[in-house]
């Protein structure tokens, strides 16, 4: 690092106007050319970490303390005005939502012209066109005059770098920027992010959730928890020997789609802002903790050369050990649970349809789990939900041990209700918020299994011991539950119906990693228990790799490439699958 | 989007409703509206068509707040005059809760034809001016307590529809509500447990204001004649005849025209309270119409 780094925080503390911390004694420097990943969990405070380098709070969150010194200027303690003017010279955001960050009624020029003018006064076309083609988008008369819907995810996210960058910054802290991009598109931008690196020599603040994301970006990471950085150092040291029990439990969270292997969730939920408690945040949760790590925040400990970690006990860190699995089991063919045969659906809309699966033909043999790949937009909810009568298709045939089903549920008998459940994608619709956690669970026992009101409790409440939830949130209301907690309930809710098969709609897609390998760790262990047959839909092939023995792979509505999980993601076939497996980002 | 910063629609229980000063505030100015107009007649002192003594004579100890333009007593026309102006609002707003939220219902769930066409209907009564409406039926039926009660509830039948049909709508996509469809539960148990549970908060907030301008409506007609007719004793009606006095016995005028807006303001602020303690501001559901 050279002596004069270009950002230089230090000491920083940001609290809610209570008082309550969200940030604390975060120190971090970072010089011309180089990116540093912030990695972190939901409460982490990493966002609100890289709003405060622009000088900025969000309403009812403040400042209180530190210094942020970006090339020799202080943001802290200045007045607004100041800060407005320097934002976008000396420092500019890369939001995460490039559709909501753009204005919908302006076109993509006059935006771009917009923040040019703010900022030198000008705003000829040439500049214009300057701006586009550094993000290597095109500056024709048409393009200039599209509006933000008119383009692909992807061009939204260049146009947002690319007004970043107008007003010539040293520094650019990116949000999550590409979080919403399907993976070949944002391995596109992870390179154009590199090449703009190199040719501009700016400073990055690259800020995620994702590790295998930072890791093949950043040369340096800070791994943030409950507001405190708890490691730090270059990236292949802190993601290859992490000393920090978190960052050791964040990796080994992760799964990887070639080299399957355990995976270890961190048990516990994080601590809330206000809640943390006095010593070390990560205690609770932490299984080499002792006394001393109780009674107040233990030091960030340079261990090595800009290796840095706070923990007491880091040398009784164990070193990362990833041990491989066989992957999921491969079930040896029996007669087929579920066949779905020239399956074809469409979306309706004003403008015409959308064909969202054509010609689909897979089937499931018992205790076998299949897997759905695709990027959004590729119909594998759609297929999912015409399985289990959510979407009437408008061709081929879908049977349940030999037996044809009706399109919509409740044309079909009670008894192919109850063998096919499904679980949703977003943990935070998934349950009734005016409903019991053990009500919404013992419903479908009821309903499907025409048992009594008292005997559906009885099983609700074991079905909560079995997804291994406290039974203390049985009387509580989803309000009251973490997103992890809520999948769970979930589950327990399809299980309920005691089914044959699960279909699981990419429902870790809105956990953190660490929720996410617990919630993977339950579904394995339920399969074993109860010889489930899965359905997997996900985006993400290390998931998919942890938890299926075969794999469809899908795009737009077609399949591309079926098979054996390790002949579809070690010795892929068809192009798209390439492509696919190729810009997919691995620790 | 990462769970780190996705804005959750979920329901979380805001300010407790019991410990909130509007609550309290809004409910204190309610009740004691809706005390006097239901209990109101058991106190009074004399009978509301009496003709006690002078037209417009000042208050003094057997008048507490004079006598109006007839000389009947003031106070106890107040005590009886409450039963009309609130019972036919509350009605003519139950009324149209009960039509527009169960056409709201079933067009916001039903992906069917049954939508469009409702709506259609909805909008054609949307289209006709309520105040025509309620003149051509008080002049073709007659002022009747019933066509005053239908005219005021037709008003805001497509408002609430409309309403209650995004609300649905809005509801009917959430993941419970599809898991409650996958396992085959039939229509009106989805209705019932899924969705109504969850659009009550908007409901409640839109229902305050509401409820308020039908008992302006109400007042607002007795006051133009074309609901209710003297001599009953109408609050409304008590304004409207003892105008011309305002300046020798204010109270006539003032004491009714209190009590209209106490009940007013006292329902919005009750109204919003409820709503906040579910988790829906009226503010917020304000900007959404």
């Amino acid at each position: 690092m050279s002596a004069h780094p270009l950002l230089e925080v230090t000491g920083l503390r940001i609290e809610l106007l209570s008082g309550a911390p969200i940030v604390e004694e975060l120190d971090l420097s970072l010089s011309a050319g180089r990116i540093v990943g912030i990695v972190g969990e939901s409460g982490s405070g990493k966002t609100t970490t890289s709003l405060a380098l622009l000088g900025f709070a969000r309403p009812g969150v403040r400042i209180a303390g530190g210094s942020i010194r970006v090339a020799g200027e202080e943001l802290v303690g200045r007045p607004e005005a100041e800060l407005r003017r320097l934002r976008g010279r000396l420092v500019s955001y890369v939001p995460q939502d490039p559709a909501a960050a753009l204005n919908p009624s302006i076109r993509i020029g006059d935006q771009i012209r917009e923040v040019l003018r703010a900022h030198s006064g000008g705003g000829e076309p040439a500049e214009v066109s300057r701006a586009l083609e550094r993000v290597e988008l095109p500056a024709t008369r048409d393009f200039v005059r599209r509006f933000p819907h008119q383009l692909s995810g992807g061009q939204q996210q260049r146009v947002a770098i690319a007004t970043a960058l107008v007003g010539r910054p040293p520094l650019v802290v990116m949000d999550e920027p590409t979080t919403g991009l399907d993976v070949v598109t944002q391995a596109s931008v992870l390179d154009e992010i590199q090449r703009l690196r190199r040719e501009l020599g700016l400073a990055i603040v690259y800020v995620t959730h994702n590790l295998a994301v930072v890791s093949s970006i950043a040369d340096e990471i800070a791994v943030m928890y409950a507001g405190r950085i708890v490691e730090s150092g270059p990236a292949a040291i802190v993601l290859g020997s992490p000393r920090h029990p978190y960052t050791r439990g964040l990796v080994s969270s992760i799964p990887d789609f070639l080299t399957p292997r355990e995976l270890r969730g961190i048990p516990g939920i994080a601590v809330g802002i206000g809640g943390r408690p006095p010593g070390c945040t990560f205690a609770p949760r932490c299984d080499q903790r002792r006394d001393a790590c109780e009674v107040m925040p233990p030091p960030l400990e340079e261990i090595a050369t800009a290796h840095r970690v706070r923990c007491l006990e880091w040398q009784r860190t164990p070193p990362l050990v990833l041990t491989p699995s066989g992957g999921a089991s491969t079930v040896t063919a029996t007669s087929p649970l579920l066949e779905v045969e020239s399956l074809r659906a469409a979306h309706r809309s004003r403008s015409g349809d959308v064909v969202a699966a054509s010609d689909i033909s897979f089937s499931i043999a018992r205790g076998e789990a299949v897997a759905l790949v695709g990027e959004s937009g590729s119909g594998k909810t759609t297929i999912g939900r015409c399985i289990c009568g959510l979407h009437a298709p408008d061709g081929g045939r879908i049977l349940l041990g030999g037996v044809e089903l009706a399109p919509r549920a409740i044309e079909r008998p009670r008894q192919a209700r109850q063998q096919i459940q499904i679980v949703f994608q977003n943990p935070y619709d998934t349950l009734n918020p005016r409903t019991k956690i053990i009500d919404e669970i013992a419903r479908p026992a009821r309903i499907l299994r025409g048992i009594g009101r008292r005997e559906s409790l009885a099983v609700a409440a074991m079905l909560i011991e079995q997804v291994s939830l406290p039974q203390r949130l049985a009387h509580r209301f989803p309000a009251e539950l973490s997103g992890g907690e809520r999948q769970r309930v979930a589950i327990a809710r399809a299980l309920a119906a005691e089914p044959s098969l699960l279909i699981c709609d990419e429902i870790t897609s809105a956990l953190d990693v660490s929720v996410q390998a617990t919630v993977l760790e339950l579904l394995a262990r339920l399969r074993s228990e109860l010889g489930l047959a899965l359905l997997f839909i996900s985006h993400d092939l290390g998931v998919v790799a942890h938890v299926a023995s075969r794999a469809l792979v899908l795009e737009s509505g077609v399949v591309r490439e079926q098979g054996t999980l390790g002949d579809v993601l070690e010795r892929p076939q068809d192009d798209y699958t390439k492509r696919l497996i190729a810009a997919a980002p691995r620790l | 989007m990462s769970p780190a910063t996705r804005r959750l629609p979920t329901w979380v229980p805001r300010a407790s409703f019991a410990h909130s000063w509007s609550a309290r505030i809004g409910l204190a100015l309610t009740a004691t509206v809706l005390l006097i107009a239901i209990f109101g007649p058991f106190f009074a002192p004399h009978s509301p068509s009496e003709l006690a003594s002078g037209s417009y004579a000042p208050p003094s100890g057997a008048y507490p707040f004079g006598t109006d333009l007839l000389g009947r007593d003031v106070l106890s026309r107040v005590l009886w005059g409450g039963r009309s102006v609130v019972g036919y609002a509350v009605i003519a707003t139950a009324l149209a809760y009960l039509v527009g939220g169960t056409i709201g219902l079933v067009s916001g769930y039903s992906r069917s034809l049954v939508d469009p066409v409702l709506m259609r209907l909805v909008d054609i009564l949307l289209a006709i001016p309520p105040f025509l409406l309620l003149l051509v039926l008080a002049t073709g039926l007659g002022t009747t307590p019933a066509v005053l009660i239908i005219g005021v509830a037709a008003i805001h039948v497509p408002g609430i529809a409309r309403i209650v049909r995004a609300a649905t709508l809005e509801v009917s996509v959430r993941g419970y509500v599809e898991a409650a469809v996958a396992r085959g539960e039939t229509t009106s148990a989805i209705l019932r447990r899924q969705i109504l549970p969850n659009i009550t908060g908007t409901v409640i907030a839109d229902g305050g204001p509401r409820l308020t301008i039908s008992i302006l409506l109400v007042a607002g007609l007795n006051y133009l004649g074309i609901g209710l007719q003297p001599p009953a004793a109408d609050w409304a009606l008590m304004i409207s005849e003892n105008r011309p006095g305002l300046d020798i016995q204010p109270w006539s005028v003032a004491l009714p025209a209190l009590l209209i807006a106490m009940l007013t303001i006292g329902v919005n602020v009750l109204a919003d309270a409820i709503a906040r303690s579910r988790g829906v501001s009226v503010d917020e559901e304000l900007i959404r119409r």
